[in-house]
């Protein structure tokens, strides 16, 4: 049984018993915190076992709770944030709006990780700050050491973005009612300093002809959907 | 979302670009009855415990994912930025409906839920996953799996 979030693929793959569900990708069962609606996608999906033939493609047509951008508009970040730097801000400038960034948002970063008592950060090994800090040594120099032997500079680079990202995001949902990701996403590319960070970082490794900071550049550390705002 | 007719001209095209195998045909099986359903999640999301390695961009592999494992154990190194993490992040469920499936267990709807579930990391050329891929089948057979739900994200 798939799940399947693009029916146009789906179609091409045939696997014998699909549910297609109209929902963002990165979220097959629709919606967090909402047990009721993510039983009935997978009641629906348990349906086509009775299906005499295949393949079978079923269609889930009830929209995501918080898929409708009238439903979050009003969304916004516990904490106000100062004004993100421009693009010729100077890296120590940059490390320090970011920790300023990061000491306010803490309070609401420790507040989600315990009441969902867990954190999806971690991937890096490193601290958010010293994820930050490293991020901004490399946007410095892109030629600095890893912080990890195992990794190359590149991917321990993404692994320290997706790190920043999530602890961001983390506290960013804190409260109740952050059920979209649209608005979640425009704060943090348009507002964050952390944001800022990581897209001047694009913009350096796309001026590197290496591979692997062509692939951090354009697939690895900001969303196609963010792209635009590369400096 | 995600209709293609949601998404922008170069999102939907890009989506659409993406390497995707053109089956001929399905196999076919008849499913059990509910209450001899046990079913196991393999997911594409690049879940792996905190100490397994992480993806990477080549990775064709898996990780195992124990139906006891704690939640917070569990992380998402998947290389792709182009999908939400923000559900995943706020609730496991999203991605990997493991406590559904207890409910739905307790329930009836299904017989019970695997003591092992999987986790590919969906961003290689499909035919790369075949070898691993028919792996599992194996292992899921030893755990007496006899349906198995795929989340992609």
């Amino acid at each position: 049984m798939v799940i399947s979030l693009v029916r146009e693929h789906t179609e091409r793959i045939k696997p014998p018993r699909a549910l297609w569900v109209p929902f963002q990708l990165g979220r097959p069962l629709g919606a967090p915190d909402d047990a009721a609606f993510q039983t009935r996608v997978l009641r629906a999906a348990l349906a086509l076992f009775t299906a005499p033939a295949g393949p079978i493609i079923g269609d889930f047509e009830e929209d995501a709770p918080g898929a409708d951008p009238d439903d979050y508009s009003g969304w916004v970040c516990p904490v106000a944030l100062p004004a993100p730097p421009d693009g010729t801000a100077v890296p120590g400038s940059l490390l320090a709006q970011v920790q300023a960034e990061i000491d306010s948002l803490a309070p609401w970063y420790d507040l989600a990780r315990e009441r969902r008592g867990r954190t999806t950060v971690g991937v890096s090994g490193l601290s958010v700050v010293d994820a930050a800090a490293f991020l901004i040594r490399f946007l410095d120099d892109p030629e600095i050491e890893s912080p990890d032997p195992a990794l190359s500079v590149a991917h321990a680079a993404k692994f320290a973005a997706d790190d920043l990202k999530a602890w961001y995001f983390e506290a960013a949902t804190a409260r109740p009612g952050a059920d979209g990701s649209v608005p979640l996403n425009d704060w943090f590319w348009q507002e964050t300093a952390a944001g800022r960070l990581l897209l001047s970082l694009s913009a350096v490794c796309r001026g590197i002809d290496a591979p692997v900071m062509q692939w951090l550049a354009d697939k690895a550390l900001v969303p196609r959907s963010h792209h635009h705002l590369i400096p | 979302m995600v209709r293609l007719s949601d998404l922008s001209e170069s999102e939907a095209a890009h989506i659409l670009s993406v390497p995707c195998t053109d089956n001929d045909g399905s196999p076919w099986t008849v499913a059990p009855d509910a209450a001899s359903i046990r079913l196991a999640i393999v997911t594409t999301a690049g879940l792996s415990r905190r100490d397994d390695p992480a993806f990477k961009p080549s990775s064709t592999d898996y990780r195992v994912v124990p139906a006891d494992v704690p939640t917070s154990d569990l992380l998402m190194t998947h290389v792709s930025t182009n999908f939400d993490r923000s559900g995943f992040q706020q609730d496991i469920n999203v991605v990997f409906p493991i406590d559904r499936l207890r409910e739905l267990a307790d329930a009836g709807d299904i017989g019970s839920v695997a003591a092992l579930h999987y986790s590919f990391m969906g961003a290689a050329e499909p035919e790369k996953l075949e070898a691993k891929s028919r792996e599992l089948a194996g292992l899921l057979k030893e755990d007496r799996v006899n349906a198995v739900l795929l989340t992609p994200v």
